[in-house]
């Protein structure tokens, strides 16, 4: 690559004459000018790279939040019965690297037809939303898809102890104030 | 060369040395970096650095994590190029576990990190150009980095702090319309950066404040162990990738731009050629991606062997590299990160002096520096 220099060359005619007639810094302007221009005509679309004006107007506009986001946590329950799909096996809390989340079991016998199990139940699961980094290895240490990061984003709460989740807002999720048009 | 100032000039008025505290708040440092000027007038005569203000003792984390756990702490080393610190990382306990990665994955990284550089280019140059006054640049240069954003967001589930890849691999495929956007993207950006350069290329302004400004000898340059940009802008041919090809480097046709004068100017010339190499290799990585798998085997537990090993990458700001040193554990016995930001900040002092208190921001901001990488 030719590396553009200034220093110490004298300066063509022609390149003075540019000087002298500002084109430099109108070259620049004209490039905000068409932008200005084509922002009069063209339709607001947010997130269209193409379009003049690139700006969402969020919370009227929602964004476009991806299958894969790693957002707000969630404890998936079982689609048939309805309980937790949580086996209390702790990996979670081992995968994670800031240590922000409790799982508090405790093992009980449970009849499964003739048999009698002892089983670790789960009872209390707390999830420090402050400390989480959203990094998914929780998520993909669970064994039974129970643990799940979600495409909710907004996580502001007005008071700090509002960001230490237990196990019932871990399965319904928090109810948001949504701010639509 | 400049001459060494080290002492106010002799002037009909009394000289006096002033001492001048710049950051750890002033906007033009990049983050929480204090720089300790001593001026004469407006002169800079001597500076000192003062970092650590975002120490968060990354590597001595390191020590009490799994191999695994330690990954999303790279994504917050240099925060504007997560994805080419995790590919350090998660490549040099590769090669510490002796794991063959698939050929996919290899190339969906190379896509990753490229599309990582050019976002980390143009947040240099959005912000680089704020601080020297050019405010519509940085309003462009965002616009292009959302999309970049954007891809990373449906692929990696994350804009920022990606984790985006595991040891062994990558945890997800690609997405079904991942290569149209890609090859979307790589449509507009030649355009877009022609854009920028039309704003700042023979703008007076900008020449004035970046041409002869910060000038650094080849020679110099390698004495103060600089790499990336900063080097190469001064004339020497070195990038990783060319030089000890890592991942599926190799494959790629692509150049390293070089700088004649080792001006700020010219390490503007050369991000944004850069950026267009980058789109020149992702565009052959997307021609030849292959297909198969995108994870190795790895067992779920890692436990390298004894031993130690030195792995770098050419990260957007040079060369980043990691040492690792297994006692066959399930932790590292200890992980020491060569941040390419901490090493180039030390020219700031032999770049800065007898320049002006203005130029300054100027400088810091060519270096490409990064205080979460610089404080660790
Ligand atoms: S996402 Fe990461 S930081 Fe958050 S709880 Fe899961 S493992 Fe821990
Ligand atoms: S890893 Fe899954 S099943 Fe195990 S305790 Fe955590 S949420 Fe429950």
């Amino acid at each position: 690559m030719a590396a553009v220099t200034t220093t110490g060359q004298k300066r063509s005619i022609g390149q003075i004459i540019k000087r002298l007639l500002l084109l430099d810094l109108i070259e620049g302007l004209f490039l905000t000018f068409k932008y200005n221009v084509r922002a009069l005509y063209e339709p607001r679309d947010g997130g269209n790279p193409n379009q003049a004006i690139y700006t969402e107007q969020y919370p009227l506009e929602r964004p476009r939040v991806s299958e894969r986001f790693r957002g707000a946590p969630r404890l998936n329950l079982d689609p048939e019965n309805g309980s937790t799909l949580c086996i209390a096996c702790d990996l979670c809390a081992l995968a994670c690297p800031v240590d922000c989340i409790e799982v508090g079991s405790i093992r009980r016998e449970v009849r499964d037809g003739e048999k009698v199990n002892k089983k670790k139940v789960l009872t209390t699961f707390i999830f420090d939303t402050s400390r989480c980094m959203f990094c998914n290895l929780c998520s993909e240490a669970c064994p039974t898809d129970c643990l799940e990061l979600t495409q909710s984003f907004e996580l502001a709460v007005y008071h700090r102890s509002g960001f230490r989740w237990d196990r019932e807002m871990l399965e319904k999720g928090i109810n948001y104030v949504r701010y639509t048009k | 060369m400049q001459e060494e100032i080290t002492k106010p000039r002799e002037t009909l008025l009394d000289a006096e040395e002033m001492a001048l505290n710049m950051g750890p708040q002033h906007p033009s440092t990049h983050g929480v970096l204090r720089v300790l000027l001593k001026l004469d007038g407006e002169t800079v005569i001597d500076l000192d650095c003062d970092i650590g203000f975002l120490h968060r003792g990354v590597e001595k984390i390191a020590e009490q994590d799994t191999y695994a756990m330690i990954t999303p702490y790279w994504d917050r080393l240099d925060y504007v190029a997560a994805v080419s610190g995790d590919l350090c990382y998660v490549e040099g306990v590769e090669k510490l576990l002796q794991v063959e990665v698939p050929r996919r994955a290899e190339y969906l990284r190379v896509i990753l990190t490229e599309l990582q550089r050019i976002a980390s280019h143009l947040l240099w140059l959005g912000t680089h150009a704020i601080d020297i006054g050019a405010v519509t640049v940085l309003l462009y240069c965002f616009r292009e980095r959302e999309e970049i954003l954007k891809i990373f967001e449906d692929f990696i589930g994350a804009r920022l702090t990606a984790h985006a890849f595991r040891i062994g691999g990558l945890w997800w495929d690609v997405y079904p319309e991942f290569e149209t956007r890609v090859r979307d993207f790589l449509k507009i950006i030649p355009d877009r950066i022609t854009e920028y350069e039309t704003l700042l290329n023979t703008n007076r302004i900008w020449l004035s404040r970046t041409v002869g400004i910060g000038v650094l000898p080849a020679e110099e340059a390698i004495n103060l162990s600089l790499t990336g940009p900063v080097l190469r802008g001064s004339g020497v041919n070195y990038d990783v990738r060319k030089a000890q090809p890592y991942s599926a480097y190799a494959d790629f046709d692509f150049e390293v731009p070089l700088g004649e004068n080792g001006d700020t100017y010219d390490r503007y010339l050369i991000r944004m050629e850069e950026m267009r190499q980058s789109v020149r290799i992702i565009e052959q990585a997307l021609d030849g991606l292959p297909e198969g798998p995108v994870m190795a085997k790895v067992p779920k537990v890692i436990k390298p062997p004894v031993g130690e090993i030195y792995h770098s990458i050419e990260a957007p700001k040079g060369e980043l590299g990691v040492y690792l040193v297994s006692d066959g554990t399930g932790k590292p016995y200890r992980m020491r990160i060569r941040p390419p930001a901490y090493i180039n900040l030390q020219s700031l002092k032999r770049m800065a002096i007898g320049h002006l208190v203005a130029d300054v921001v100027a400088i810091i901001g060519t270096i490409d520096i990064v205080l979460g990488e610089v404080d660790r």
